[in-house]
């Protein structure tokens, strides 16, 4: 079972009071492709059949400033740091509404990726890690972090499978990496397969290979998270 | 041509422009202030650029919904005027700086970190956020009695509005008491940080005109070595944000 001896990577959120939080958090990260929201509707059915209450949560999802974020990337309106402190708002908007009330109430959340997308998006963008790490030190430490990782390869036909093109973003298109959609893709996404699997290092993340077969992946999270959560 | 070296998403950059900024708590007179030497400025024939806290299109629009709908906690207060502000310095501070321009602004950085600070976040988190932004060429820092602000303030107009009179922070249900306590907070931050950061201070109780010339002696040897910015204006596409 996992002792947490502190509750925040940094300086927390220190105008809150809290102890323990009576839930669980756990996050799964991995690129768009990688299989994550596929695992945590699995995820969900599994601990809810078991008698837990699931609150599942994803990153844009808050009212505060999704919108915003939408119509900025419609239009690439925005400059970089710009837009990743609108991520880092929508992020602490979740965290504060949503994340820690369910876990103060004993719910098990189950988080669609957590600030290490944001942090791997921004670092490809050339943003220092340093202020990144002490920007997302408000950020809660989840209980698990499982990565799904899949390979660059695996993710492009993924991709043309789900949606029969390649994304402007997913892409890495601002980048101008190449005008060339299918190169920028490739050299994106091993640039954020880089970064993960850095971040994978410093932060304890648990690697699960992506390419498997969806059954036994869930199989494997299972099994994880009984290991190390006393359920 | 002067150059700063200054940091900012990891690279290491310079700029040739001038970066003014005045800061001081509501009812201070910065505003006015400000406005005097950027006439004077102008009148010198340098091209000036003016910006103020808080006037960005996108952001303000989801700052407004947040703020009505009083879902902001001070952390995301925080982020959301700090992404209200980059957008503002990414777009217009930096690239002007950039082009050598002059830039005044009413209220910088340190606004966020008094305000932020006040509300009770972590001091060396909000200013890690802020350390995009370029350290001003001067800060003027108005320093007046809170009584003497806030009777300003309070004088012209009847309703405050909630995250102005600082509601959110629980001080006081009466939004005159507590926009009172509110501005001694950040007085106190102000105050606090004027040493650390080498604001010019400006005692905002003298007659306006006694500021304006103190702060008009003072720019005037920051300007002694700075090229002004030389443009044809006959051709020029007049924009927000620059006057005549």
């Amino acid at each position: 079972m996992i002792q947490k001896d502190k509750l925040f990577y940094g300086s927390g959120l220190p105008y809150l009071k809290m102890d323990k939080l009576p839930g669980y958090l756990i996050v799964i990260e991995g690129a768009d492709g990688s299989g994550r929201s596929t695992q945590i509707n699995m995820l969900k059915d599994w601990l809810e059949s078991r008698g837990h209450a699931v609150l599942d949560t994803g990153l844009k999802r808050s009212t505060l400033v999704g919108g915003t974020i939408d119509e900025a990337k419609k239009g690439n309106l925005l400059g970089r740091t710009t837009l990743s402190l609108l991520y880092a708002t929508d992020f602490g908007d979740r965290l504060e509404n949503n994340i820690i009330p369910a876990l103060e109430a004993g719910f098990i959340v189950l988080a669609d990726r957590y600030i290490f997308t944001l942090m791997a998006r921004d670092m490809v963008r050339g943003a220092r890690r340093a202020w990144l790490k002490e920007m997302f030190g408000f950020a809660l430490i989840p209980d698990i972090v499982f990565y799904l990782q899949v390979s660059p390869d695996v993710l492009l036909h993924r991709a043309f499978m789900q949606y029969g093109h390649l994304d402007y973003w997913e892409s890495g298109m601002d980048l101008g990496i190449s005008p060339d959609m299918f190169k920028s893709f490739k050299q994106y996404q091993s640039m954020l397969k880089d970064q993960f699997d850095n971040l994978a290092q410093e932060y304890g993340f648990i690697i699960m290979d992506g390419s498997m077969d969806i059954e036994t992946v869930q199989q494997r999270l299972r099994e994880e998270i009984l290991e190390r959560i006393d359920l | 041509m002067a150059m700063r070296k200054v940091k900012e998403l990891g690279i290491n950059k310079t700029y040739p422009g001038k970066l003014l900024i005045v800061e001081g708590i509501d009812g201070s007179g910065k505003s006015t202030q400000v406005y005097l030497l950027k006439r004077w400025l102008e009148e010198h024939g340098y091209t000036v650029f003016f910006t103020e806290w808080n006037s960005s299109d996108l952001v303000k629009d989801a700052t407004r919904k947040a703020k009505k709908k009083n879902m902001l906690t001070p952390t995301t207060f925080s982020l959301i005027h700090a992404a209200d502000f980059a957008d503002r310095y990414e777009r217009l501070i930096w690239p002007h700086l950039k082009a050598g321009y002059i830039v005044l602004a009413d209220r910088y950085i340190y606004t966020a970190y008094a305000r932020d600070i006040a509300r009770g976040v972590d001091p060396a988190w909000v200013r890690n956020i802020y350390s995009f932004a370029v350290k001003p060429t001067a800060a003027f820092y108005f320093q007046v009695p809170v009584d003497v602000g806030v009777s300003r303030i309070l004088r012209g107009r009847t309703a405050l509005k909630y995250h102005e009179a600082g509601m959110d922070l629980g001080l006081s249900n009466d939004p005159a008491e507590s926009f009172k306590l509110f501005q001694g907070i950040i007085k106190d931050q102000y105050d606090a940080m004027a040493d650390k950061e080498g604001f010019h201070i400006i005692d905002g109780t003298l007659p306006i005109e006694e500021q304006q010339q103190q702060m008009r002696a003072m720019v005037e040897v920051m300007l002694r070595r700075y090229k002004p910015v030389i443009y044809n204006r006959s051709s020029a596409n007049h924009e927000e944000g620059y006057e005549k």
